[in-house]
């Protein structure tokens, strides 16, 4: 009885919208590879990240004050409601630890996701409008993460966005009326404060959703890439039309992600709960002290997660080509991100999968990823000559990983790529 | 192979070496007295009567004070010398203008300050800890005191009469006038004190810790369910 009345309800709504059409679709009769493996985690979790964002964001807003005057103790109000988040509302530092970890934790989820589609090749041809979406969604939380790093208005807030703004003054001729106009002011001040919270809350968290969407629907019109490199949609049952090797996503990686989820919220917890700042990583010391416009700090690092670029940025220190270096590391700065969206032309090896890839491409990726991770480590350190120098050769090594991939892809010795996907 | 790909490493990795950082800042391993409650409350006691002339906690009220294991009458009586009502923030009279002309720098609110001086070189506890035992007479100083971990300090010695008066002399501090604590009862003091700034820098701190245990519990039971059901759907597929 009970459930002919869920199958009258569920007949009415699909008359008027297409519920049943879409799960199926979407999931119960959407068919994904079988051999997904340890990586292929990352793309739900950074789903569950941005959920966690969105929703400890909402209470966030509710107490938080986008307000750079100061309070009658002499503290920016900005600075000061954090703080009344972290006290006086009730789970406050919860809020306020999940957000701040969630931040760090998208950027490691995404690295590890896009790491994923480097190794097994998951740009290629007939996914470069998903990786496109993907380099959106990259870039959209850079700028999500810029922003919302201004709004608790501590020391490292300040002049982290002092420095990035300025960047946009090495533009020549408009340069530095292009920065007051970003700005609102000639310095970092409550306008900026204000603008900042307004993109960081509503306008990018828009496009955010809509890319993420275009990006699930794009995935779900080539279908998913898998270890193998190959098409499982080329083998399929005659009889019913579904891929050999594929499996429905629901139940089958439903279940699977829901026991990822639960080891990712584990170590999630223990940062949340036992080392929210991660030893300064994730949340920077100096930013305990209240912004001060007077007070240059002696050495500005940015978060973990901006400091390869940070670190292209300043091995830039050449002038050439009658260009100032400040505007040059810009550039490569910018070049850098963006030669990521060229990573589906550039890559013109006959198989995608590192498996069947031949030694040259191996140990160009391993080379890449230690010189990735060098200028990470090298953007949070204040820079000496030395550092400067090593920062210089791994961006070269940087930059080379992509113009020569064309090259280097194409004369690589790959081995034969199977019918069907392995285990 | 192995060890061709650990030697391959060990080359790439090579050229972090050269990073090794410059100047160091040496600071003393402060006591962990946080889970203390008669260390926090004289730390209360310390601070209230030391330091909240001139810094304020401003984003602390009187009433929390109660996680050290006071009541309210308690506090109000011995505590709260400035304030009305007990749910009031820890704040100071001293106005900004005369601070800093008093001392030429405006004495810093000191809610946060066991998180801000965090560093590399030790944690915020360590810094204070160090910091508080490091004062020295310099005659060259508006204060006539200086200190080992923050140079030319705008602060003069506020604890001065319980550790009495060190010179610097060989690059290394000396005691010359007793004060009315030993040197053991004054490192005491001062780590009551300074566990109480890292308590005032989070004060749900121990709460936090407490509550990630039931988490992380909840999280393995869920663990076990949630990989028992994978394994179940997944029994089908080969």
């Amino acid at each position: 009885m009970a459930n002919n009345k869920m199958t009258a309800m569920l007949q009415w709504v699909d008359e008027r919208f297409p519920l049943t059409a879409t799960w199926k679709a979407h999931l119960s009769e959407y068919y994904a590879p079988k051999n997904f493996n340890f990586w292929y985690f990352f793309g739900s979790l950074a789903l569950l990240v941005l959920v966690i964002q969105i929703v400890t964001g909402i209470f966030l807003v509710m107490h938080y004050k986008p307000d750079a005057s100061l309070n009658a103790n002499g503290v920016p109000v900005a600075f000061a409601s954090v703080e009344y988040i972290m006290r006086d509302v009730p789970w406050g530092w919860l809020i306020r630890y999940m957000h701040s970890t969630g931040a760090s934790a998208f950027f490691v989820v995404v690295y590890l996701h896009m790491f994923r589609g480097l190794l097994y090749g998951s740009y290629r041809k007939p996914r470069e409008l998903l990786w496109i979406f993907g380099m959106f969604i990259y870039l959209c939380l850079m700028a999500e993460a810029f922003f919302g790093y201004l709004l608790p208005w501590g020391q490292m807030s300040y002049w982290g966005a002092q420095v990035i703004v300025n960047l946009v003054s090495a533009i020549p001729v408009i340069g530095s009326d292009l920065g007051v106009w970003v700005r609102g002011d000639y310095v970092i001040s409550d306008a900026t404060l204000n603008r900042f919270f307004s993109f960081h809350v509503i306008a990018i968290p828009l496009v955010l959703l809509g890319l993420v969407f275009a990006h699930i629907i794009a995935l779900h019109e080539v279908g998913s890439n898998n270890p193998d490199g190959i098409e499982i949609k080329k083998k399929k049952d005659p009889n019913t039309g579904i891929p050999l090797d594929g499996i429905p996503f629901h139940p089958y990686y439903t279940v699977k992600d829901i026991v990822g989820v639960v080891v990712f919220l584990m170590v999630f917890s223990v940062i949340v709960f036992f080392a929210p700042e991660l030893g300064g990583y994730f949340l920077e010391y100096n930013n305990f002290i209240p912004a001060d416009p007077l007070q240059t700090p002696p050495h500005i690092a940015p978060v973990w997660y901006f400091t390869p670029f940070y670190s292209i940025l300043r091995a830039n220190t050449i002038n050439f080509f009658w260009v100032d270096a400040k505007l040059w590391g810009v550039i490569f700065m910018g070049l850098g991100v963006v030669i990521l969206f060229f990573l589906p032309w550039l890559d013109r090896s006959p198989v995608k999968s590192i498996r069947y890839r031949g030694p040259i491409y191996k140990g160009a990726l391993a080379i890449f990823v230690v010189a990735f991770l060098i200028l990470g480590y090298l953007g949070m350190l204040a820079p000496t000559p030395g550092r400067t120098l090593v920062a210089q050769i791994c961006t070269i090594i940087y930059f080379l990983f992509f113009f020569l991939m064309p090259w280097y892809t194409r004369i690589d010795k790959c081995k034969p790529v199977p019918d069907r996907v392995t285990k | 192979m192995k060890t061709m790909k650990k030697l391959l490493l060990a080359v790439l990795f090579a050229p972090l070496t050269v990073l090794a950082a410059g100047a160091e800042l040496k600071l003393d391993r402060a006591p962990d007295k946080t889970r203390d409650v008669a260390a926090l409350q004289n730390g209360a006691k310390l601070f209230v009567n030391y330091c909240l002339n001139c810094h304020g906690l401003s984003y602390m009220r009187y009433n929390r004070l109660r996680d050290l294991g006071l009541s309210e009458q308690q506090i109000r009586d011995n505590l709260m010398f400035t304030a009305e009502k007990v749910g009031e923030p820890m704040t100071i009279a001293l106005r900004r203008p005369e601070a800093k002309e008093f001392f030429g720098a405006w004495p810093p609110d000191l809610s946060l300050i066991a998180r801000a001086r965090a560093s590399e070189f030790g944690s915020g506890a360590d810094w204070l800890y160090t910091y508080l035992r490091t004062f020295y007479r310099d005659p060259s100083r508006p204060t006539g005191w200086n200190n080992v971990v923050f140079e030319n300090v705008g602060m003069p010695h506020a604890l001065w009469e319980l550790q009495g008066q060190q010179v610097m002399k060989d690059h290394k501090l000396t005691l010359v006038t007793k004060g009315t604590m030993t040197p053991e009862q004054y490192n005491d003091a001062v780590a009551d004190l300074v566990s109480f700034l890292v308590y005032v820098g989070e004060p749900a701190a121990e709460w936090r810790k407490q509550i990630g245990i039931g988490v992380l519990l909840f999280l393995a039971v869920l663990l076990v369910v949630a990989y028992s059901l994978k394994r179940e759907y997944w029994k089908d597929v080969h």
